[in-house]
C-alpha cells in the first residue's frame, strides 16, 4: 500500500479508507443478512403461521446473543438467565395492566429492572468462578419465582391478564401481533449490532482476556469486578425488554411459565450450538435450534421428548465441537475468521 | 526511589512465607532476586503486585502507598509483571494478548494505538510473524517472549519477571538476556528477575537481593553476594562455582 504512487490522492485514499470499512465491518455482514432475511420472510410469504415461527426463531436469536455477551465473551454460565426474562415481563405486565403504562415505556421499564437486578446480583455473586457461579443463577431464577408466587400485587400462583381492551390502543388483536413482531425484529437487529460492537470493543477485549484467564487479566490491568458486572448487565437488558413483549403478546403472565429453567438451558444450547464467543454463532444456534425443535414437535416419535433431544445435543456439543459450528468452521478455515467473528 | 519495599511480610496459617524484607530500588536499574525453591520470591512479588495483601509491612511505589491496593488498580500505574508458569490467552491471538496488556496497563491506549504499541513490541522480542497465531499453540520459548511483550506493552516503568528464563534452551536464554538489557536500555525501566540461571542474573543484574526461608539473607552488588558466605552455604554451594558463574557472565 505504501507503494501507491503521490499522484493518486484523493481517489486513492476513499479506496483505502472503503477497504478498512470493510474490514471492520466484515463481521457484521453475515449476521445482519441472516437476521434481516428472518425479518423479511413473513411480510415476503404473507402468512400469519411464518410470522409466528419467526417470533419465535428471532425471540431465540435475540436472547441467545445476549446470553452470549455473558456466556461466550466473558466465559461465565448463567443457567438461571430467564429470570430477567420473567422479572421483565412481571414488571411490564403489572405495569400494563394496573397501572395503566403503554407498551414502550413499560418495555422500558422491564429492560430497566431485568438491568438493575444484574447490576446487584453482579456485585454479589460474580465474585464466584466457575460452576460455583452458575449454580448461583440457579438459585436466583428458583427464589424469584417463589416470591412472586406468594406475591399478591403480581397476581401470585394465579399470575395476571391483561385486559383485552389494550390491544385496541395498538390497533386491534390481529394488528398488535405484527406490532409485536416488528418491534421485536428492531430490538433482535439492534441487539446483534451491539453484540458486534461489544465483542470488537476495548471493553469486549477485556471480556475476553477475562474468559480466557481472570488473574492474568487483572495483573494486566483489567478491572476485572467492574467489566463482568456490565457484561451481566448488558447481557440482561434485552432479555428483560423481550419479557415484556412476549407476555403482551401472550396476554397473560403465571409465575411457572416466566421462571422455566428450561428455557435457560435452552439459550445455552443455542449458543453452544452455534458457537460460543462468536457475534454469528447465537444466530446461527438459535435458527438451528428452533428448526430441530419444529421437526421434532411435529414428528410423532419425538414430540413428547423434545426436552431430551436438546439435553442430548448439548451433551454431543460439548463433547465432540465444544466452539460449536461457528467456531468449528472458524478453526478450520483460519481466512474466515475476519467474517466469521 | 522507584520501589520501597518496606519490612513485608506474609503469613499463610502457620507458615511464614515472607520475614520483614525491606529494600529500596533506585529507577533504571535490574535487581536480581535470587535463592533456593520455596524462598518466597514469587510471594513477594505477590506482594508487591496486588496479588496478596501482605500480612504486615508497606509497598511504596512511585512514592506512593500501594499495599492492598488491587492488582489491576496497580497495573494502571505503571507496574506490570509476567508468570513463572506462562498464563497465556489461549484462544486469542499473539497480537490481541499483547493488545490486552497495551489496552489496560499504564498508558490506556485506545484499540487502534494499542494495535501500533503491540505491533511494535511484538517486533521488539521476535514475535512478529506469529501475530495472528493462536496463543495457545506457541511453544514454551514463544510464550515466555509473549508473557514478556504482553507486560511491555503497559508501557510500565517498573517490570517484574519471574523466571523468564526457566525451560529455554542455550539460544533462547541468550535471546531473552539481550531482550531484557534492551528493556533497560532502551526503554528506561526498571526491572526486577528472579532467577535461577546464575550467570545471566549474575552478568545482566545491578544488584542481588537473595531469599531464604522468607529472610533476606544478602543484598548487594553481583559480586559481594557471590562472595558472602551465607549465601554460599544456602543457595550456591560451591564457593569455586561462584566464582566461575562470574566469570562465565563476563
Amino acid at each position: 500500500m505504501s507503494e501507491a504512487p503521490a499522484s493518486s490522492s484523493t481517489s486513492g485514499r476513499t479506496a483505502v479508507d472503503f477497504n478498512a470499512l470493510t474490514r471492520r465491518y466484515a463481521g457484521l455482514f453475515l449476521p445482519l443478512i441472516i437476521v434481516l432475511g428472518l425479518i423479511a420472510w413473513p411480510s415476503i410469504t404473507g402468512k400469519d403461521i411464518t410470522r409466528e415461527t419467526m417470533f419465535t426463531v428471532l425471540l431465540s436469536i435475540a436472547l441467545a446473543s445476549s446470553l452470549n455477551i455473558l456466556l461466550g465473551y466473558t466465559g461465565y454460565v448463567s443457567f438461571g438467565h430467564v429470570v430477567f426474562f420473567g422479572l421483565g415481563g412481571y414488571v411490564g405486565i403489572y405495569l400494563m395492566s394496573v397501572q395503566g403504562w403503554s407498551l414502550w415505556l413499560a418495555m422500558a421499564a422491564g429492560g430497566l429492572a431485568a438491568g438493575l437486578l444484574a447490576f446487584i446480583l453482579g456485585k454479589a455473586i460474580l465474585r464466584l468462578r466457575g460452576g460455583y457461579f452458575a449454580l448461583a443463577t440457579i438459585g436466583i431464577n428458583e427464589a424469584m419465582r417463589a416470591t412472586i408466587n406468594n406475591m399478591k400485587i403480581f397476581g401470585g400462583p394465579v399470575g395476571m391478564t391483561l385486559n383485552f381492551q389494550i390491544y385496541k390502543d395498538y390497533g386491534g388483536a390481529a394488528q398488535a401481533l405484527w406490532l409485536s413482531f416488528y418491534i421485536l425484529s428492531a430490538v433482535t437487529l439492534v441487539v446483534v449490532i451491539g453484540s458486534f460492537f461489544i465483542r470488537t470493543s476495548k471493553f469486549g477485549l477485556g471480556l475476553l482476556a477475562i474468559r480466557e484467564d481472570e488473574d492474568a487479566a487483572e495483573i494486566m490491568g483489567v478491572v476485572a469486578p467492574n467489566a463482568k458486572t456490565w457484561a451481566y448487565v448488558l447481557s440482561a437488558i434485552a432479555p428483560g425488554i423481550l419479557g415484556v413483549l412476549f407476555f403482551f403478546k401472550n396476554g397473560s403472565i403465571e409465575p411457572a411459565p416466566a421462571f422455566r429453567l428450561h428455557f435457560s438451558i435452552e439459550m445455552i444450547v443455542m449458543v453452544m450450538l452455534g458457537g460460543q464467543g462468536t457475534v454469528l454463532g447465537p444466530i446461527v444456534g438459535g435458527l438451528g435450534y428452533q428448526s430441530l425443535r419444529g421437526f421434532l414437535l411435529t414428528n410423532s416419535i419425538f414430540k413428547n421428548i423434545q426436552l431430551a433431544v436438546a439435553g442430548g445435543l448439548l451433551l454431543l456439543i460439548v463433547l465432540f465441537v465444544p466452539r460449536g459450528v461457528v467456531g468449528w468452521l472458524r478453526t478450520r478455515f483460519p481466512k474466515l475468521r475476519r467474517v466469521l467473528i | 526511589m522507584i520501589l520501597q519495599v518496606e519490612g513485608v511480610s506474609k503469613q499463610f496459617g502457620g507458615l511464614q512465607a515472607l520475614e520483614d524484607v525491606t529494600f529500596d530500588l533506585p529507577e533504571g536499574q535490574i535487581m536480581g532476586l535470587i535463592g533456593p525453591n520455596g524462598a518466597g520470591k514469587t510471594t513477594l512479588f505477590n506482594c508487591i503486585s496486588g496479588v496478596y495483601e501482605p500480612t504486615a509491612g508497606r509497598v511504596i511505589f512511585r512514592g506512593e502507598d500501594i499495599t492492598g491496593v488491587k492488582p489491576y488498580y496497580i497495573a494502571k500505574k505503571g507496574m506490570a509483571r509476567t508468570h513463572q508458569i506462562v498464563r497465556p490467552l489461549e484462544e486469542l491471538t499473539v497480537l490481541e494478548n499483547v493488545m490486552v496488556g497495551a489496552c489496560f496497563g499504564q498508558e490506556d491506549y485506545g484499540l487502534r494505538e494499542a494495535r501500533h504499541v503491540a505491533e511494535e513490541i511484538m517486533g521488539f522480542v521476535g514475535l512478529s510473524e506469529r501475530a495472528e497465531q493462536l496463543a495457545g499453540s506457541l511453544n514454551v520459548g514463544q510464550k515466555k517472549r509473549l508473557e514478556m511483550a504482553r507486560s511491555l506493552a503497559a508501557q510500565p516503568y517498573l517490570l517484574l519477571l519471574d523466571e523468564v528464563l526457566a525451560g529455554l534452551n542455550p539460544s533462547e536464554i541468550s535471546q531473552m538476556v539481550d531482550i531484557v538489557k534492551a528493556i533497560r536500555s532502551e526503554r528506561d525501566t526498571t526491572i526486577i528477575m528472579i532467577e535461577h540461571v546464575m550467570h545471566a542474573v549474575m552478568n545482566v543484574s545491578d544488584r542481588i537481593v537473595v531469599l531464604d526461608y522468607g529472610k533476606q539473607l544478602a543484598e548487594g552488588t553481583p559480586q559481594e553476594v557471590a562472595e558472602n558466605a551465607k549465601v554460599i552455604e544456602a543457595y550456591l554451594g560451591d564457593p569455586k562455582l561462584a566464582e566461575r558463574l562470574l566469570q562465565e557472565g563476563g
